[in-house]
C-alpha cells in the first residue's frame, strides 16, 4: 500500500498560482506558482525568513493565504474571505478531505506525545480514512519497520532520539497513502550524527516515485534527490531549475551569494 | 519551536511525577495511627456508637456521595470552562473567566447559602415553580448543595485546565489539522487527553479540598456525616470522641482518594523516560 502506487487520477499532484500571503503590514509571499507532477521531488531553498514555511502551510492551509488558488491532485480547492481579508477553504469537508491525504512532515516532529508510535500511525487511517483498525495495525507496523522503528512500534515518542522520533513521523504521514508529502526542513532539528538516517528514508520515497515537495538547508542532499529545485527570496521564487543547473551555474546573483554560505 | 517541543514535554512529565505521591502515611504513620486507636477505645467513651452506627454509615454515604457526584460533575464542567477560555471567541471565553474568578474569589459558605436561602427562596415564592415536578427534588437541601460544590470544584479546576490546554505543543495540534481531523476529533483524541494529563496532579489536592468542604452543607441541613457527629455531641455532651471518629474517617477518605489517583496515574503515565 505504500509503495507509491496512488490512484493517478491527474498528472500534476500540486498545482498553486499566485500565492500570496500578509502578516500584518508584511507581505511575506508575493506571488508564488508551483507545479509539481507526480513523482517529482521539488526541494525550496532560501534564506532565514524569505518565506519557505509560510509557503508550505499555505499548501493545507495551516495558513491562510491572501491570494492565490491551490490544486491538489487536480482538484482545486474551493476558498472563500475570511474575517482577516484572508482566503479560508469554504468547504471544511473538501479541505478535510485534501488534506488527509496530504501528509506534511514538521521540523519539531509534532508526534502525539501521548500515544505510542503505533497510535500515532493508525490515529489518521483509522479515525480519519476509516480503515479497519487492524488494517491500519498491520501497515502500520510494516511503516515502522521500514523506517527502522519495528522494535519501537510501543514506545512513546519521548523515549525516542530525535532522528527516531522523525523517522516516526514520516511513518505517521506514509500511513495515509498521500498525494503529496510536504517537508519543513525535516532535518534542522537534529544533532548532526542524526541526519543521515532521516535523509536516506526521505532518499526512500523519492526512489519509489512519491512527490515530495521538501524544504530544506541540506543542499547537498537537495543536489541529489530533488529534480527540481526552486531558490524563494523576499517572498518570490528568485529562480527555478533542475538542481545542476542551479547548484552548477546559478543565474541571479543572489542565489550564487546564498549557495557560497554552504 | 521544535527545540521548545521536547523539553517541554519532558518537564511536563516530571513535574507530574514529582507531585502525585504515593499514601502521605508511612509505616510509622499507621503505627501511631493504631496506637492512638488502643488509646482511644481504652479510656474513651464509645458506648454511643452501637446506637448511632446507622446514621453515621448513612452520612458517610452523603459525604461520599457528595464527594463523588460533585468531582465528576465539577471536572466535566471545568473542562468546558478551560476550553473555553484557552480556545473559545470571546463571548465564552470571557463570562468563563468571570465565572472562575467571582467562585475562587468568595467563600464556598457564602455561595452556599446564597444558593440554598437566595434560589430556594425565589423558587419557593414561585408558583409556577412549586407546582412543577421538580418542586419535590427543589425543595430539598441537597441540590443547593450539588449545585455550591460542583461550581465551586468547576472553578478551581477550571483554571488548571486553562492553563493545561495552553500548555499543548501548539505542533502537535497543527499536526492533527494536517491529517485532515476535524475539531471534534482534535478535541477529544489530542488535546483533550494531554490536557487532562497534565492536570492530573492537581486534581489529586484539589478532590481533598473537595472533601475538606464537603461539611459546609451541614449548614443547610444536608445530613452528611460532619452533621451526625455534631447530632451526636449534642445528644450525648461528649465533647471529643465523635469528632475524633470523623477525623480518621476524612483521614482515610483522603488516603483512598490519593491511592486511586496514584494507581490511575501509575497507567496513564508511563510515557517519560526513566
Ligand atoms: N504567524 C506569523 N505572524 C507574523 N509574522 C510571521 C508569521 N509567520 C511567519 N512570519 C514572518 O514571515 C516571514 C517568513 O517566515 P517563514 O517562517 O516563512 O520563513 P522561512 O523561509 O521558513 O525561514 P526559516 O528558514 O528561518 O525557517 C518572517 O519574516 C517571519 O517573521
Ligand atoms: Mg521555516
Amino acid at each position: 500500500m505504500s509503495s507509491g502506487h496512488v490512484a493517478l487520477t491527474s498528472p500534476e499532484a500540486l498545482h498553486v498560482t499566485g500565492i500570496r500571503k500578509s502578516f500584518g503590514a508584511l507581505e511575506v509571499l508575493k506571488g508564488i506558482d508551483l507545479t509539481a507532477m507526480q513523482g517529482d521531488v521539488i526541494a525550496i531553498i532560501g534564506g532565514s525568513g524569505s518565506g519557505k514555511s509560510t509557503f508550505l502551510r499555505c499548501l493545507n492551509f495551516l495558513e491562510h493565504p491572501s491570494a492565490g488558488t491551490v490544486r491538489i491532485n487536480g482538484e482545486e480547492i474551493a476558498l472563500a474571505r475570511d474575517g482577516h481579508g484572508n482566503l479560508a477553504p469554504s468547504s471544511g469537508a473538501q479541505l478535510r478531505r485534501i488534506r488527509s491525504r496530504l501528509a506534511m512532515v514538521f521540523q519539531g516532529f509534532n508526534l502525539w506525545t501521548h500515544m505510542t508510535l503505533l497510535e500515532n500511525v493508525i490515529e489518521a487511517p483509522v479515525r480519519v480514512l476509516g480503515l479497519e483498525r487492524k488494517d491500519a495495525v498491520w501497515q502500520a507496523e510494516a511503516l515502522l519497520d521500514r523506517v527502522g522503528l519495528g522494535h519501537k512500534i510501543h514506545e512513546y515518542p519521548s523515549f525516542l532520539s530525535g532522528g527516531q522520533q522523525q523517522r516516526a513521523a514520516i511513518a505517521r504521514a506514509l500511513a495515509v497513502d498521500p498525494h503529496a508529502m510536504l517537508f519543513d526542513e525535516p532535518t534542522s532539528a537534529l544533532d548532526p550524527e542524526l541526519v543521515g538516517e532521516v535523509l536516506k528514508v526521505i532518499r526512500g520515497l523519492a526512489e519509489e516515485g512519491r512527490t515530495l515537495v521538501l524544504v530544506t538547508h541540506e543542499m547537498g542532499f537537495a543536489r541529489d534527490v530533488a529534480n527540481q529545485v526552486v531558490f524563494l527570496h523576499n517572498g518570490r521564487i528568485e529562480e527555478q531549475g533542475p538542481p545542476a543547473e542551479l547548484f552548477g551555474r546559478p543565474k541571479s546573483e543572489r542565489l550564487g551569494r546564498f549557495l557560497g554560505n554552504f | 519551536m521544535s527545540q521548545l517541543a521536547k523539553p517541554v514535554i519532558d518537564a511536563d512529565v516530571t513535574e507530574v511525577q514529582a507531585q502525585v505521591r504515593p499514601p502521605a502515611l508511612g509505616r510509622w504513620g499507621w503505627l501511631v495511627l493504631a496506637a492512638f486507636a488502643v488509646y482511644a477505645a481504652a479510656s474513651m467513651r464509645w458506648d454511643w456508637l452501637a446506637s448511632y452506627y446507622p446514621k453515621l454509615l448513612w452520612g458517610l454515604w452523603t459525604t461520599l456521595w457528595l464527594l463523588v457526584v460533585t468531582t465528576a460533575l465539577g471536572l466535566v464542567l471545568a473542562i468546558g470552562l478551560g476550553i473555553a477560555q484557552a480556545a473559545g471567541p470571546r463571548w465564552l471565553a470571557l463570562p468563563a473567566r468571570v465565572f472562575c474568578t467571582v467562585i475562587r474569589g468568595t467563600p464556598l459558605l457564602l455561595q452556599l447559602w446564597l444558593l440554598y436561602y437566595g434560589l430556594g427562596a425565589l423558587f419557593a415564592a414561585n408558583p409556577e415553580i412549586r407546582q412543577s415536578a421538580l418542586w419535590p427534588v427543589l425543595r430539598q437541601a441537597w441540590p443547593y448543595a450539588v449545585l455550591a460544590l460542583t461550581m465551586s470544584y468547576a472553578a478551581y479546576e477550571g483554571e488548571v485546565m486553562r492553563g493545561a490546554f495552553l500548555g499543548i505543543a501548539k505542533g502537535q495540534l497543527e499536526a492533527a489539522q494536517s491529517f485532515g481531523m476535524t475539531r471534534w476529533h482534535i478535541f477529544r483524541r489530542i488535546w483533550l487527553p494531554q490536557a487532562f494529563r497534565r492536570a492530573l496532579p492537581t486534581l489529586v489536592g484539589e478532590t481533598i479540598l473537595q472533601l475538606k468542604a464537603t461539611p459546609l452543607v451541614a449548614t443547610i441541613t444536608v445530613m452528611d456525616i460532619y452533621s451526625v457527629a455534631a447530632q451526636v455531641r449534642q445528644a450525648t455532651y461528649l465533647t471529643y470522641e465523635p469528632l475524633i471518629l470523623i477525623s480518621v474517617v476524612y483521614v482515610l477518605i483522603a488516603l483512598l482518594i490519593q491511592r486511586a489517583f496514584a494507581a490511575f496515574t501509575k497507567t496513564h503515565q508511563t510515557r517519560s523516560p526513566r
